[in-house]
């Protein structure tokens, strides 16, 4: 294929790289510095796609970030992108594109009916038509909107590219690399400040790329290059192309997306794709220039039509004709910089100016290059389908309120140009004010609410002169602030031409008869006359306006359409804009990767992965773990072809008939120290804790002011003023926060300090009615028995010559001791636990097997204490003291929660005595009762009873000890199971407690 | 993000921090008889100002010490932080 519209040497693309490319399944060719739009149009494509709601046809409208048309999706090695934009996608060898929103192909698309039946799509139509009848909705229109309509397609592979992070700390972040950038990075950065500088583009340099200016005695270009030069080499300097600052959020924190790979064929497995900067600037330099308005005509969305600037910048970066019959449609002087652009390289565009006659540097020029200017000429309508063919143009009255003769001229593109919009997007978000400047018909920031300067023509400065000496000042002002410098750089001579007075004129009237479709949002479809309608049926405020019509809310966020629906709208109330105000900016700038957002965080890197010093000895003696919290635990140790119901049995069953082991040092853990601590742990637990002895446990339980049960543990007294603490996994951090509160902050008079000691200690849980027995084999210097180490004890000793705690705590019901070891030591006891146990069948046990003991013993844990219980609902209230104040205990004296209809703790059985009870199950009287069925309460946790060989569960049901003996139903919809149950004790095991003392 | 500063530690970013709530609540005192009401107001009732308004933070991911932020729910201006037994 020949590059047509390629011109011969003009632009910044390298020719002797020649690189091809897929688009729609055909082959192309470009040059190496080349976008895919760019390389496109080379070729002669100018239809890209389909727009959302009429699938009218969709060229380019500009030539980066402002484009409204050009997405498409990307295939980069295998995977799939969506709504990548054409213009910013630079091109690679082997790229691969397709169109979007276009079914079956963007030639023939079915969705291109709408466009003949818009009459009936007019705004809101969404919200009025197909919300009605409610049943069409899911059957119907739903189905049928989601294949015509909508964008790229999101692929459901898992995202194999890698993103990164990195956080950084500068003195002044400077977002954009043309003029004011330039000169306010350098200026700062010469005064010693830490500077960032961002550009999102590939090439730095903004407008200097495309202008024809002189500065000191370099062009605009040459000036770019040098400074970017220097501050590359400078150390306090930071420059990155392709990276886009998207986001200003509170206390100068910005976020910026790199492009690392996403423009090259991907060759290197680990190099991440995209990396996203959370910069933290003392100041902020706004310098992200500005985007041309369109003027709005007569089926304006045509393909070849375009923004004036994005002609010039593809002819003079790309090398690249837009067309070879252009008209250029005006209200100012720089689309003139684009005719002349032109004729240089031999094309004869055709100039339509809405202003009288008038002359300035520029007009003068293109005047003297012979170029056909046509004042107080407007473009009324575009004729063509997939691409312009002619333009119906006439004269305009001074008012621009009548039209004259319409005459037809042939051309295959129409650059327009609607003048300039300051890019206030980051100035916004950073909660500054804004004002409406008349002399330029647009908003440009005010009043700072951050430390932030906007610069250069993103503040509605549009001469180079000036914008240099701003920018030189603001540079050297900020980075003096920081540094304390007094480096000054003189600010270089510019040559600039001078720019008449541009026409405040936005909107070509329709001529008498015709109904041409005026588009305002090309990427919406929002036209002239659905904001017409919008007001009809009385939407006032802009932001409804907006979300009435989508005006404005696609992936461009209206960069090129917000300011062309607020003339429209105060046109049509009467109003100036200012007082109409724009709709709220909001990050992300530019669209950005979920990906990028989420970094290296995915899958096993979501969250740390905390093991315990026994994990490889788990690993190798075939534990399936999972997961509690952070925490990977041991769930069970399958042998052979066990289930996991096999396991556990197994392994429970061996607690009760031998010994068992089991880690349990994920519990929480925490040192209270203090001569207070006494009575600290007497207000923090509902028991007494005065009188607890040095060398003994005893088990609390926690709430929080509200009288919900917090949590519960042991907590042991090791000497005088020391307490060794432990909470439930899931629990461990909190508890030690909500210490840390009373502490610091309700009674510092306390003098008490807490650690968390968790990762300091190795714990196994030696349960069984061997226990005592494997004890003193570890022990054998150790007086192990029940005098010796009675119930609720504790020692410290040694294992083997290791220093060793013992505590006699028992979660499982049965004869248990908890052994803790410093956690470099925890392999070693684990090891010798297992050897000396050999001979007492011992096994190790995972947490099903343990929750089968505890539910058993009906002893709570976090599926019952799920911050909705009190004491009093988990059979609790045993521990609530009467004589002293505890955290919560007023709660406990509220209404509500003494009313007999709260739902408390119970045993289930069912009455076959084999079908196991689903958790989550709701407890009903009748199983066949209307719906809703009145519930009594749920099934909380559910096991297989070793101990009688049935199922049992524990459940929280209404009137709880008063229903024992009942008869009712556990219903699982989920399941679809309903089980005929009886009411139990909670207490299935060994109600009295014996087995733990004996 | 917000950028905090711990009163112990200095100016850090906020994900080391967490919220810790109306720092202007005060719990009544241990064994005194109080009314429903008063018990409501320090468990549950807040007022939700829009503008300035004294709160809790607790350098979580960094010394560990809890301490007061004085700021604006609006802006999230931070005019000061305190340590938990000084006043503004
Ligand atoms: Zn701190």
């Amino acid at each position: 294929m020949t590059q047509e519209f390629r011109l011969k040497d003009e632009g910044l693309i390298d020719r002797s790289k020649k690189i091809s490319f897929k688009f729609n399944g055909k082959k192309y060719f470009g040059y190496e510095g080349d976008t895919l739009a760019s390389a496109l149009i080379a070729n002669g494509v100018h239809l890209v796609g389909r727009s959302f709601k009429y699938h009218r046809p969709r060229g380019f409208y500009g030539a980066g970030v402002d484009d409204p048309y050009a997405l498409v999706q990307l295939i980069r090695n295998n995977e799939t992108i969506p709504n990548i934009k054409a213009t910013e996608q630079e091109l690679f060898e082997g790229l691969e594109a397709k169109s979007v929103n276009c079914w079956p192909n963007v030639n023939f698309d079915i969705g291109g009916i709408n466009n003949f039946l818009r009459i009936f799509l007019p705004a809101g139509f969404y919200y009025k038509t197909f919300m009605w009848p409610k049943s069409f909705w899911y059957r119907i229109y739903e189905p049928f909107i989601r294949k015509a309509a909508g964008f790229g397609v999101v692929t459901h592979e898992h995202d194999k590219e890698r993103y990164e992070h990195k956080y950084e700390y500068c003195d002044l972040l400077v977002t954009g690399s043309g003029p004011s950038g330039l000169a306010s990075a350098y200026s700062a950065a010469k005064n010693g400040a830490k500077v960032i500088l961002a550009e999102d583009k590939p090439r730095f340099g903004g407008s200097l790329l495309t202008s024809e200016v002189t500065i000191g005695n370099q062009t605009g270009k040459e000036w770019a290059d040098k400074i970017v030069t220097e501050l590359k080499e400078m150390p306090n300097v930071v420059v990155k192309n392709r990276a886009q600052v998207f986001g200003y959020y509170d206390h100068n924190m910005l976020v910026m997306s790199e492009r690392i790979s996403e423009h090259m064929p991907k060759t290197e497995k680990f190099m991440p794709k995209q990396k996203l900067w959370y910069i933290r600037a003392k100041e902020v330099v706004i310098s992200s220039g500005s985007i041309e308005r369109p003027i709005v005509f007569g089926n304006n969305d045509t393909p070849g039509i375009l923004l004036s600037s994005a002609a010039k910048e593809y002819m003079k970066v790309y090398g690249v004709l837009v067309g070879k019959k252009p008209l250029i449609f005006t209200n100012n002087d720089s689309a003139y910089e684009t005719a002349i652009e032109f004729k240089k390289n031999g094309i004869n565009p055709i100039v339509l100016d809405s202003r009288k006659e008038l002359n300035s540097d520029l007009i003068t020029e293109a005047k003297n290059l012979g170029i056909d200017i046509k004042f107080e000429h407007v473009v009324v309508n575009a004729n063509g389908y997939r691409k312009v063919k002619s333009a119906d143009i006439a004269k305009i009255s001074e008012d621009k309120t009548n039209l004259g003769k319409i005459e037809n001229i042939a051309c295959d593109c129409i650059c327009v140009s609607g003048f300039w919009t300051p890019t206030i997007h980051l100035a916004s978000q950073s909660g500054g004010k804004t004002k409406f400047n008349e002399d330029i018909d647009a908003f440009i920031p005010s009043q700072s609410k951050q430390n932030e300067t906007t610069v250069g023509s993103a503040n509605g400065i549009f001469n180079l002169n000036d914008t240099l000496k701003n920018s030189f000042e603001a540079g050297y002002e900020l980075s003096k602030k920081i540094t304390s410098k007094e480096n000054k750089l003189s600010v270089p001579a510019v040559v600039e031409k001078k720019n008449s007075k541009h026409d405040k004129f936005w909107c070509v009237p329709l001529p008498k008869g015709k109904k041409y479709k005026r588009f305002l949002d090309f990427q919406n479809d929002v036209a002239v006359s659905d904001i017409e309608l919008a007001l009809r049926e009385g939407y006032r405020s802009i932001e409804h306006v907006k979300r009435y019509t989508t005006l404005g809310m696609a992936t461009d966020q209206g960069k090129t359409s917000n300011l062309n629906g607020l003339q429209l709208v105060s046109n049509i109330e009467n109003k100036v804009v200012p007082e109409v105000g724009h709709t709220t900016f909001r990050p992300p700038y530019t669209p950005v990767s979920i990906g990028a957002i989420v970094g290296r965080e995915v899958g096993k890197h979501s969250k740390p992965t905390r093991k315990s010093p026994m994990h490889s000895w788990h690993e190798k003696n075939n534990a399936v773990f999972v997961d509690a919290g952070l925490w990977l635990r041991p769930r069970y140790y399958k042998k052979g072809n066990e289930t996991l119901f096999d396991a556990s049995k197994r392994e429970a069953e061996n607690v009760r008939k031998n010994v068992g082991v089991c880690d349990v040092t994920t519990l929480g853990k925490i040192d209270v120290k203090g001569p207070d601590a006494a009575e600290f742990l007497n207000r923090v637990y509902t028991n007494a804790w005065l009188k607890l002895p040095v060398g003994k446990a005893r088990y609390g339980v926690m709430l929080r002011e509200d009288g919900i049960v917090m949590d519960d543990g042991t907590t042991t007294r090791v000497s005088e003023n020391h307490y060794h603490m432990t909470t439930t996994t899931a629990q461990a951090a909190n508890v030690l926060s909500h210490l840390e509160y009373y502490l610091q902050i309700v009674w510092p008079e306390l003098n008490v300090n807490v650690v968390s000691t968790t990762e300091q200690w190795a714990g196994a849980a030696i349960a069984g009615p061997k226990s005592r027995d494997l004890l003193q084999k570890l022990f054998p210097e150790t007086d192990c028995s029940n005098e010796g180490l009675p119930f609720m004890g504790f020692i410290e000793t040694k294992l083997f010559g290791v220093y060793a705690r013992i505590f006699r705590i028992s979660f499982s019901g049965e004869l248990a001791y908890e052994v803790n070891v410093e956690s470099d030591n925890g392999n070693f006891m684990w090891e010798k636990i297992i050897e000396l146990g050999e001979e007492f069948k011992i096994q190790p046990y995972g947490t099903e097997a343990l929750s089968t003991l505890r539910i058993e013993m009906g002893h709570v844990a976090g599926s019952e204490l799920d911050g909705r219980t009190t004491p009093f609902d988990s059979s609790l209230e045993g521990l609530l003291s009467k004589k002293k104040d505890f955290i919560g205990k007023r709660s406990l004296q509220k209404e509500a929660f003494i009313s007999p209809d709260r739902e408390k703790l119970v045993g289930v059985v069912p009455l076959d005595k084999k079908t196991s009870i689903p958790e989550g199950s709701y407890i009903v009287r009748d199983a066949n009762a209307k719906l809703p069925n009145p519930k009594l309460g749920h099934v909380s946790a559910s096991c297989w009873s070793v101990e009688y060989n049935n199922p049992f569960s524990l459940a929280i049901i209404k009137d709880g000890k008063n229903m024992i003996g009942q008869k009712l139903f556990a219903l699982s919809p989920l399941k679809k199971k309903s089980i005929p149950v009886e009411i139990v004790s909670s207490h299935y095991v060994d109600p009295k407690g014996e087995r733990v003392r004996s | 993000m917000l950028f905090i500063k711990c009163p112990y530690c200095g100016i850090r970013s906020q994900n080391e921090f967490a919220y810790g709530g109306d720092a202007t609540v005060k719990r009544p005192e241990l064994n005194k008889e109080i009314s429903d009401k008063e018990w409501d107001d320090f468990v549950y009732n807040r007022k939700s100002p829009r503008g300035k308004h004294l709160e809790f933070w607790h350098h979580i991911s960094g010394c560990r010490q809890w301490f007061k932020v004085h700021r604006d729910t609006a802006t999230h201006e931070i005019f000061k932080t305190l340590k938990p037994h000084e006043e503004l």
